[in-house]
């Protein structure tokens, strides 16, 4: 009961204080909300505009690609094993395999990808797919482009129709398509070749066996595919056929080889193109690289903000903690006669030391959040002239800011606090 | 009027008190003692130690040499802690310069006393505040009150914790004769409860309310007079 009482007059003495010496107050919370404006507009920018970049390239799907290594149009699936053991795990978001094999439905030529479709659905989610994914086997995701043509709605059930085989397939040799990037991820500086030519009209390794370009025969491979959805990129896909690699090997009866394997790993520019050389350094086979989106200019005004950040800090706070300081100073010389009035009150230096150093501490609460609404504005404003988008509100970043506020503030009163002890409380009688 | 040293008991006892500032006394070995329930008196040009004289009784302040007994405490033993605690307990303090906190109201100012004192409270602030007539001006902050009020405002805080001595130095310097009148109610109110008042003043007709009165010269009690 009595403690209560004695802390509500403690919070309104303070509160008072800070609420009815405006000019002073809002000269204090200002030292502290400038500092707190650049700490936060910086940090925002600083780790907003790099996640959001990282996010984005998850989106816009991969950002590594593997193809065959020079000369060779595909590769044997159990290299990609080797190229797993070269990342970090916790770095990889997903990683999916393509194998390209062109498959008549409705007596139209179709470009079918056979892939992991859970890994294509967690590097791009940005998909839009009506219907459902496939859950199961013996079903696919139809383009848009391919739909429309033909009229097809999820559920409906397809033949799909591929050539067979030529004798002995040689993954080596690549039976199945030129060597292409996964339809919307062209890597800068991956082969050009832009559409993938389908297996069965291009040049047959086995010049002996004569290739039926015709219709049905009776070496033609067929399967039937229940549409489980349409999908829309906006981009290739549309006009593509996806099935599970599984599905497509059981069509085909080829097992084995892919032509691309696209990776989204958690990393910046410059990291994924080393991983992309170590692995092709490593594996001869394939021939990585990284799929870039920053623009180069970008990426090194990110670099730079995120190395000044450190020595902003210290700069900023060392400014913060010099003017929080200084006016603390004149604040308790502006009020030596009310010090030594609580003195002769029966205050003890403790409870006046306690009671400034408490103001300070709202002073710097103030300031930081002060601050953060600020920084946010700063922020929001360079974001938009240098980068052309926007930034998030971070609240960790602005629980911590309003932290380091409070706690710069406390710590630069503590010197001018101290000197409170020896103002005289005879200093009241003498009246000055 | 009551009749000096009411029970008989001692509260203030200075013996050969002396206070310097480097080659100047301000006090220079004053012997005085103040029965329990005395109102004192205190006069003497400017410059004469007036005021030293009351920091070193309200401990806010040592002697240079001497002993000061209050309320039983030898004074001048005492750390700064110590003193304190004895400011906190025993003393009141009125003012020639009203020296209320200025970003407080009137009530807020009473409840700081009590606050260092033991246990603010609000109600008993406000019948303090009542008792000097200013019951409608609680909330008003000091800029916002007459000279007049803010005497009064200090004397509710220096009576709020029931201090067995109330020192006031000129307390009726700045105020007018009306002011000057409530403000003597009050002391003779506080008296006649028994409380221990030492006034120091240049008004010779506010020096005539105390049973006695000393004059000091240069640090030195050079006279003094019984009323009453
Ligand atoms: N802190 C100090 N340092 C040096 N000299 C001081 C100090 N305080 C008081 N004095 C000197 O001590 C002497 C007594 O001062 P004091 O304030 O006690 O006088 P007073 O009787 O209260 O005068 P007044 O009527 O003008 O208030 C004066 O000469 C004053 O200048
Ligand atoms: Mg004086």
């Amino acid at each position: 009961m009595a403690q209560t009482a004695r802390r509500a007059m403690f919070f309104r003495m303070v509160t008072r204080s800070l609420t009815r010496r405006r000019s002073r107050v809002v000269i204090a919370v200002l030292a502290v909300a400038i500092g707190a404006t650049t700490l936060f507009a910086l940090a925002t920018i600083a780790t907003d505009i790099p996640r959001q970049m990282t996010r984005e390239m998850r989106v816009y799907g991969g950002n590594m690609l593997v193809l065959p290594a020079d000369g060779q149009t595909a590769f044997d699936i159990g290299l990609l094993d080797q190229v797993d053991q070269l990342i970090e795990p916790d770095s990889l978001i997903g990683s999916a395999p393509y194998r390209y094999q062109t498959v008549r439905l409705n007596e139209q030529p179709y470009l079918a990808a056979g892939t992991d479709l859970a890994a294509v659905r967690a590097i791009s989610p940005y998909w839009y797919v009506e219907g459902d994914w496939p859950a199961v086997g013996d079903e696919i995701l139809v383009g848009q482009d391919i739909a429309d043509w033909i009229g097809l709605v999820p559920g409906d059930l397809v033949e799909l129709v591929a050539a067979a085989p030529q004798d002995g397939p040689d993954p080596a040799s690549g039976s199945t398509a030129s060597g292409s990037a996964p339809a919307p991820n062209q890597a800068d500086d991956a082969d050009p070749a832009s559409h993938p030519t389908p297996a069965s009209q291009s040049g047959s390794a086995s010049p002996d066996d004569p290739a039926p370009t015709d219709d049905l025969l009776a070496s033609d491979l067929t399967a039937f595919f229940t549409v489980s959805g349409i999908a829309s990129t906006g981009g290739e896909e549309d006009s593509m056929i996806f099935l599970e690699l599984a599905d497509l090997e059981a069509l085909t009866q080829v097992e084995g080889v892919i032509e691309a394997a696209e990776y989204s790993i958690v990393l910046n520019g410059g990291q994924v193109s080393q991983l992309a050389e170590t692995i092709s350094a490593r594996i001869p086979q394939v021939s990585a690289a990284g799929v870039t989106r920053l623009t180069r200019s970008d990426s090194y005004v990110l670099d730079l903000l995120q190395g000044l950040l450190g020595l902003v800090t210290g700069i900023v706070l060392a400014l913060t903690m010099i003017g929080v300081s200084t006016t603390m100073m004149a604040v308790v010389a502006e009020r030596r006669n009310e010090i030594a009035l609580l003195k002769a009150l029966g205050a003890t230096n403790r409870s006046v030391e306690q009671q400034f150093l408490t103001e300070g501490l709202a002073l710097g609460l103030i300031g930081g959040l002060l601050g953060c609404g600020l920084g946010y504005g700063v922020a929001q404003v360079v974001s938009w002239t240098v980068f052309h988008r926007s930034v998030a509100f971070n609240w960790w970043l602005a629980l911590a800011t309003v932290a380091l506020a409070a706690g710069v503030s406390y710590a630069a009163s503590l010197l001018p606090v101290r000197r409170t002890a020896q103002i005289d409380p005879a200093l009241v009688l003498r009246g000055e | 009027m009551n009749q000096t040293g009411l029970t008989g008991e001692t509260l203030l006892e200075l013996r050969q008190v002396s206070k310097s500032y480097g080659d100047l006394h301000a006090l220079s070995q004053v012997d005085l003692t103040v029965p329990t329930g005395q109102w004192l008196s205190i006069v003497g040009p400017s410059g004469s130690g007036k005021t030293t004289l009351m920091n070193i009784v309200g401990a806010m302040d040592k002697a240079t040499s001497g002993t000061v007994l209050l309320d039983g405490v030898e004074l001048s033993q005492l750390r700064p802690k110590d003193l304190t605690t004895i400011r906190r307990d025993t003393v009141g303090l009125i003012f020639q310069k009203f020296h209320l906190i200025p970003h407080l109201n009137a009530v807020e100012n009473v409840m700081v006393a009590q606050y260092y004192h033991s246990m603010p409270d609000e109600a008993e602030a406000l019948a303090a505040l009542t008792r000097v007539g200013l019951a409608g001006r609680a909330s008003h902050r000091p800029a916002q009150l007459s000279g007049g009020e803010q005497q009064r405002v200090c004397i509710a805080r220096a009576l709020i914790n029931y201090p067995k001595l109330i020192l006031a130095d000129e307390p009726t310097g700045n105020l007018d004769a009306a002011n000057e009148l409530i403000v003597l109610d009050l002391f003779h109110s506080l008296h006649a409860e028994g409380t221990t008042l030492i006034v120091v003043t240049h008004d010779p007709e506010v020096a005539r309310q105390g049973q006695r009165e000393i004059a000091l010269d240069h640090g030195k009690v050079v006279s003094e007079v019984r009323h009453g």
